[in-house]
C-alpha cells in the first residue's frame, strides 16, 4: 500500500471533517473499551498473563534466529516449503512465482497486515491475478477500493448504508439485484458470493499470527472462518508472516492467545483459532497439496538489539488505537499507512523512514494509555517520545516548531525573562477567555481549538507567580 | 549469500552473536523439548463435573447450543434438534467411526452421508477431538476421520462430544494431542472452534454465519 503518512496532517483534516467516519469513531470507542475491559475483569490472572506474554516473547525475539530455523526444519520435514524474504520486494516476488507455478488466476487471501505492508495485493493484480479479500470488512473495503481503517476492523470507518451501496453495485452483476437494507441480509450475500470464490481460488493467502517453532505450525485466528476457508480449499496455501511472529512452543502459543483474544475484542478466545501444519497428510480428505511459508524481514532485524526492539514483542491486537484518543478522533487512514495507531506511530518510521512517517509520533498526547492496556507491555510512549528526538536532531521538524521550542528553551534558561514574558502572557489569555474558562479559538493555535478546547488560565497569575505567593523556593 | 543467509546474519549481527551455542542453546532446546507450561487460569482448575458445567457455560456464551444425552439418544437429539431447526432430516457425517455406535440405522427417517460436503449439504455431524473447559471451545483435529470442511461448509454444525473428552485447559489438549500424534507433531490442521462463525464488520453489530456454519450445536454424551 502507498504511504501517505508525509501528509498526515491534510489526511488529519479530511478525518475531522468525515461525518460517516466520526460517527463509526464514536460507537467503536465503546465497543471495544468496554468488551476488553468485561473480559479482563472475568480473568483473575490477566496481568500476570500480560508479564508472560512479554517475557515469551522476549525470550522468543533473543533467540530469534534460532526458533525461525527450528520452525523451517520441522516444515521442511513435512513436506512444506519455508522462503525468507529479506525485503516487501522480495516477498512479493516469491509468492507471484508461487502463484504461477499454481496456474493461478485468482487467490483467496484471509486479511494479513504483512500482505498490506508488502503490497502484495496491487503487485498480483498488475500480473493478471485476482486476489479477493475474504474477511468481511477487507473484501467491503476491497470493493471500494480503500485501505483497512483498523488493523482488526478494516471497514470500522463505514456504515451500514454505504456497505448496502457498495454490494448493490459490485452484486448486481452477479445476479444479485435487489439493494439490501438489513445488517443479516448483507451477511448473508456476502456469504453467498464469496463462498463461489473460494470454490473457484487456485491459491489461498493467508497471515500468521504466530509461528510455533516445536511443532512448525503457523496459527492464525479469526472470528468469521474466512482463514480456515483459504487453507482448507484452494490447492495451495502460501502463509506470509513476518519474522518476529515465531514463538517457541504450543504452551507458549495458548499464554499469548489468552491475552490477545480479549486484547482485541474482548473475546474469550476468538471464533476459528487454528493450526496449520504442513500439507495435506496421506489418507486426508482435504486440505492444501502444497504449503508454503513466506518469512518477511523488511527491516525488523535491523531493530535488534536497538533501543526500539520492544516494537517486536507487538501481536497486532489493536488495544493501542482502540484507548488511543488521537486514534478515536481521527481513525485510522489519517495515518496515512498500514499500521495506525500507537504502533502505527512507532513501527511506520521504522519501516517506512523518518521522512515519510515522522510526523506519526507527535500524533500523541501521552496519556499512557496505549502503554497501560497493551497486552506485551509496550512501553509505546517512551518509543514514539524517542522518535520525535531523532526527527529532531535531524532537523526533519516544521521551523515553525524548530522556532517555538528554541524561544521557549531561550526563555527557560533564562528565569527572570520567562517569568516576565509568561505574566504578560498569562494575563492576555485572561483578557479573551476566562469569562468562559475555556477558549474555542486562539490566534495561532486553530488547529488546536477547532476540534477541542484549551482551558482557559484560572485567576492567581502564572504557576511561578502563584507558587512564589505561597512561599515556595525560588531561584 | 542466500537470502537465508542473510536474514539469519542479520538477526545475529543486531543480537551481538554469532549462532546460537552453548548453554543458551541448550536451554532452548530444552524448552521446546519440555514445553514449560505458563499460567493455566484457576477458573478451569476445578472438579470433574464442574468442567463441563463451565464447558456448557462458555459455548453458550458464544451462542452455541448445547444438550446432555446418553449415548443411545444421541440419534434421536439430531432428529429432534433437526426438527425443531426446520431444518430437513438429511446431514453429511464425518466417516469418524468412533460415530458409528450411535445407532443411525435404526433411525432410517434420517438420511446420513459419510464424507466430504457438498454444496447442497446443509448440515454436518462431526465428533471433536477435545472439548475446552476454560473457554467452551471445541478442538477438531484433520484426518481420514475427519474433514476440516465439514467443520465449516454446511449452515449448521452438530458437534457430537463425548464427556472424557471435556479438559480443563488449553495445556490439557497439547498432552492430548501429544499422546496421539507423537512429541512436536500436529495433525495438518487443529481447528479450535467457539461458537458458530461471526463477524462485527458492519458497524460493530454481531451476525453469525460469516463463511462457516450459522448455528452450533454440540451433544454433550455422558460416559
Ligand atoms: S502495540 Fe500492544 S496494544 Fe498495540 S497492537 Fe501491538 S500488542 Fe496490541
Amino acid at each position: 500500500m502507498r504511504s501517505t503518512a508525509h501528509a498526515f496532517k491534510d489526511n488529519v483534516g479530511e478525518a475531522l471533517r468525515n461525518a460517516n467516519l466520526q460517527r463509526s469513531l464514536s460507537t467503536m470507542k465503546v465497543g471495544f473499551v468496554e468488551r476488553r475491559q468485561g473480559a479482563v475483569e472475568r480473568m483473575p490472572e490477566f496481568e500476570a498473563l500480560r508479564d508472560r506474554a512479554r517475557d515469551i516473547k522476549n525470550h522468543a525475539l533473543a533467540h530469534l534466529d534460532f526458533y525461525l530455523e527450528r520452525f523451517e526444519k520441522k516444515v521442511l520435514a513435512l513436506g512444506g516449503h519455508v522462503h525468507w524474504a529479506p525485503t516487501a520486494e522480495d516477498a512479493r516476488r516469491i509468492v507471484l512465482d508461487l502463484c504461477r507455478q499454481a496456474n493461478a488466476r485468482t487467490v483467496a487471501k484471509a486479511k494479513s497486515m504483512i500482505a498490506e505492508e508488502i503490497g502484495l495485493n496491487e503487485h498480483l493484480e498488475a500480473h493478471g491475478i485476482a486476489p479477493i479479500e475474504t474477511d468481511l470488512g477487507e473484501y467491503i473495503i476491497q470493493l471500494r477500493q480503500e485501505p483497512p481503517s483498523h488493523i482488526i476492523a478494516p471497514a470500522v470507518h463505514l456504515t451500514k448504508d454505504q456497505v448496502a451501496d457498495t454490494f448493490h453495485e459490485h452484486h448486481a452483476k452477479l445476479g444479485f439485484a435487489r439493494r439490501l437494507t438489513e445488517r443479516n441480509d448483507l451477511v448473508a450475500e456476502a456469504r453467498e458470493v464469496l463462498r463461489r470464490k473460494f470454490q473457484e481460488a487456485d491459491v489461498g493467502i493467508t497471515g500468521a499470527n504466530f509461528l510455533v517453532a516445536e511443532t512448525g505450525s503457523s496459527m492464525l485466528v479469526t472470528n468469521e472462518g474466512n482463514a480456515d476457508l483459504s487453507n482448507t480449499l484452494p490447492k495451495t496455501h502460501i502463509v506470509v508472516a513476518s519474522i518476529e511472529k515465531v514463538i517457541p512452543t504450543l504452551e507458549d502459543a495458548a499464554a499469548l492467545l489468552r491475552v490477545l483474544a480479549r486484547s482485541a475484542t474482548g473475546q474469550e478466545w476468538s471464533s476459528y483459532t487454528t493450526f496449520n501444519t504442513g500439507p495435506k497428510r496421506k489418507g486426508d480428505p482435504d486440505g492444501p497439496e502444497s504449503y508454503h511459508v513466506v518469512l518477511l524481514d523488511n527491516g525488523r532485524s535491523n531493530v535488534l538489539g536497538t533501543e526500539m526492539q520492544d516494537m517486536l514483542r507487538c501481536i497486532r491486537c489493536g488495544a493501542c488505537m482502540n484507548h488511543c484518543p488521537v486514534y478515536g478522533a481521527i481513525g485510522g487512514h489519517a495515518y496515512g499507512w498500514v499500521y495506525p495507531g500507537p504502533i502505527g506511530a512507532v513501527l511506520d518510521p521504522q519501516l517506512l523512514g523518518l521522512e515519510e512517517a515522522g510526523n506519526l509520533p507527535n500524533a500523541s498526547t501521552f496519556c499512557g494509555r496505549c502503554e497501560s492496556v497493551c497486552p506485551v507491555r509496550i512501553p509505546l510512549p517512551k518509543l514514539m517520545r524517542h522518535w520525535r528526538e531523532r526527527e529532531f536532531e535531524r532537523h526533519l521538524t516544521p521551523p515553525t516548531v524548530r522556532k517555538a521550542l528554541g524561544l521557549w528553551a531561550f526563555l527557560a534558561k533564562r528565569p527572570l525573562l520567562y517569568r516576565a514574558a509568561t505574566g504578560i502572557a498569562n494575563r492576555a489569555m485572561a483578557l479573551f477567555g476566562r469569562a468562559e474558562g475555556r477558549y474555542d479559538a486562539l490566534p495561532l493555535a486553530g488547529g488546536w481549538t477547532t476540534h477541542r478546547d484549551m482551558p482557559a488560565p484560572q485567576a492567581g497569575g502564572t504557576f511561578h507567580a502563584q507558587w512564589k505567593a505561597r512561599g515556595g523556593a525560588t531561584r | 549469500m542466500s537470502a537465508r543467509e542473510q536474514m539469519l546474519g542479520a538477526i545475529r549481527r543486531g543480537l551481538r552473536r554469532g549462532e546460537l551455542s552453548g548453554e543458551a542453546r541448550a536451554a532452548a532446546e530444552a524448552r521446546l523439548a519440555h514445553h514449560p507450561v505458563n499460567i493455566v487460569p484457576k477458573r478451569s482448575q476445578i472438579a470433574r463435573a464442574r468442567q463441563i458445567d463451565l464447558f456448557e457455560e462458555g459455548a453458550k456464551a458464544v451462542h452455541a447450543t448445547v444438550a446432555r444425552v446418553a449415548g443411545g439418544a444421541v440419534a434421536g437429539a439430531v432428529i429432534d434438534y433437526l426438527a425443531a431447526n426446520n431444518l430437513p432430516a438429511a446431514a453429511v457425517m464425518a466417516p469418524d467411526p468412533a460415530l458409528d455406535r450411535y445407532g443411525w440405522k435404526d433411525r432410517p427417517m434420517l438420511e446420513i452421508r459419510r464424507g466430504l460436503p457438498v454444496d447442497a449439504d446443509r448440515v454436518a455431524i462431526t465428533g471433536a477431538f477435545a472439548g475446552v473447559a476454560e473457554t467452551g471451545t471445541l478442538i477438531f483435529t484433520s484426518g481420514p476421520d475427519h474433514p476440516t470442511s465439514l467443520n465449516l461448509l454446511p449452515e449448521t454444525h452438530i458437534v457430537i462430544l463425548r464427556e472424557d473428552g471435556i479438559v480443563g485447559a488449553y495445556e490439557e489438549v497439547f498432552v492430548r494431542l501429544r499422546a496421539r500424534y507423537g512429541a512436536g507433531a500436529m495433525p495438518r490442521a487443529v481447528n479450535t472452534v467457539t461458537g458458530p462463525s461471526r463477524t462485527a464488520d458492519v458497524e460493530q453489530q454481531l451476525e453469525l454465519g460469516a463463511h462457516g456454519p450459522r448455528r452450533m450445536h454440540i451433544l454433550i454424551v455422558r460416559d
